[in-house]
């Protein structure tokens, strides 16, 4: 993908939408590859039992899925210098094929100095937004 | 049980070494569904002007987890991690994390709350080369729900 330059960019300038899905295998993958086994990613007996509605995605998957938009966009997942997410609702992954589905978007909040801009992401599931907050600074040339 | 407001400031002794390497990058990549191949590809990573593969910016909650054990573990903190979830994170990156990096945690304790009986533990997390390189700066909040 063509990386987005500076000169390109103004408040307001929207991100491509991504569409994801997140299914039962994709969370005992991403248990495995960062080491966060908490059983609420992965059983649903507990999960139920601790009052959840079934099992829930990891946050950090859900906020480094929401990641990936700004990356592609910026076109050097170098560039982000700075990304923060506040988890607002549990992403429920069904014990199905298709999953949850995560839809992301993303306009450019502010020009900062040096290059930088903010981006700020909408995260949904279902039509529910799963981060209250989520919002990258990726220094562009 | 509310968290004592003087736990704020405490830092706990580095980590061991984590030595960054290519194949668990190329592993969290895949797990987050991303071909992007400057995760995998080191000729692909040098013409994106990297020393080797680099990491995706949410692959230090690899270390920041770890790291962030011996916060809740301490008993003076007294977290029921039974009753643990994470409420915010955030990743400040001084730059890149990639392939080869020889790094080292140091955990503290930034700030405690307690709101409507759920207490919340905000942890940094520094990373650095084990020359001293500053590479990335962590805060995880974690929120213990009360009990009804």
């Amino acid at each position: 993908m063509t990386p987005v330059r500076l000169a390109d960019v103004e408040v307001g300038t929207e991100l491509p939408e991504q569409t994801s899905r997140i299914t039962r295998a994709d969370l005992v993958r991403y248990a495995g590859a960062s080491g966060d086994f908490n059983v609420i990613h992965w059983n649903e007996r507990v999960a139920v039992e601790v009052g959840l509605p079934g099992v829930i995605a990891h946050g950090m998957l859900t906020a480094g899925i929401a990641a990936r938009a700004v990356t592609q966009w910026a076109g050097d997942p170098g560039a982000v210098v700075d990304y923060q997410v506040r988890f607002s609702r549990p992403v429920v992954v069904p014990d199905d094929d298709a999953g949850a589905e995560l839809t992301v978007r993303g306009r450019v909040a502010a020009l900062l100095e040096d290059g930088r801009v903010r981006v700020d992401l909408a995260v949904t599931s279902g039509g529910e937004k799963v981060l209250s907050l989520a919002r990258a600074v990726i220094a562009l040339s | 049980m509310a968290l004592d407001p003087g736990l704020v400031g405490r830092s706990y002794p580095p980590s061991a070494v984590y030595e960054v390497g290519r194949e668990k990058i190329a592993e969290f990549a895949t797990a987050l569904g991303d071909p992007d191949p400057v995760y995998r590809d080191p000729a692909a990573a040098r013409a994106a002007g990297h020393l080797d593969v680099i990491a995706p910016p949410t692959f230090a909650i690899v270390l920041s987890l770890g790291a962030g054990n011996v916060v809740v573990e301490d008993p003076e903190v007294g977290i029921d991690y039974s009753r643990v979830v994470h409420g915010e994170q955030r990743f400040t990156h001084h730059r890149p994390i990639r392939a080869g990096d020889r790094l080292v945690a140091t955990a503290a304790i930034d700030a405690v709350k307690t709101v409507a009986g759920n207490d919340m533990l905000t942890t940094r997390v520094d990373l650095a080369t084990e020359d001293g390189e500053p590479v990335c700066t962590t805060h995880s909040m974690l929120v213990a729900r009360g009990q009804k």
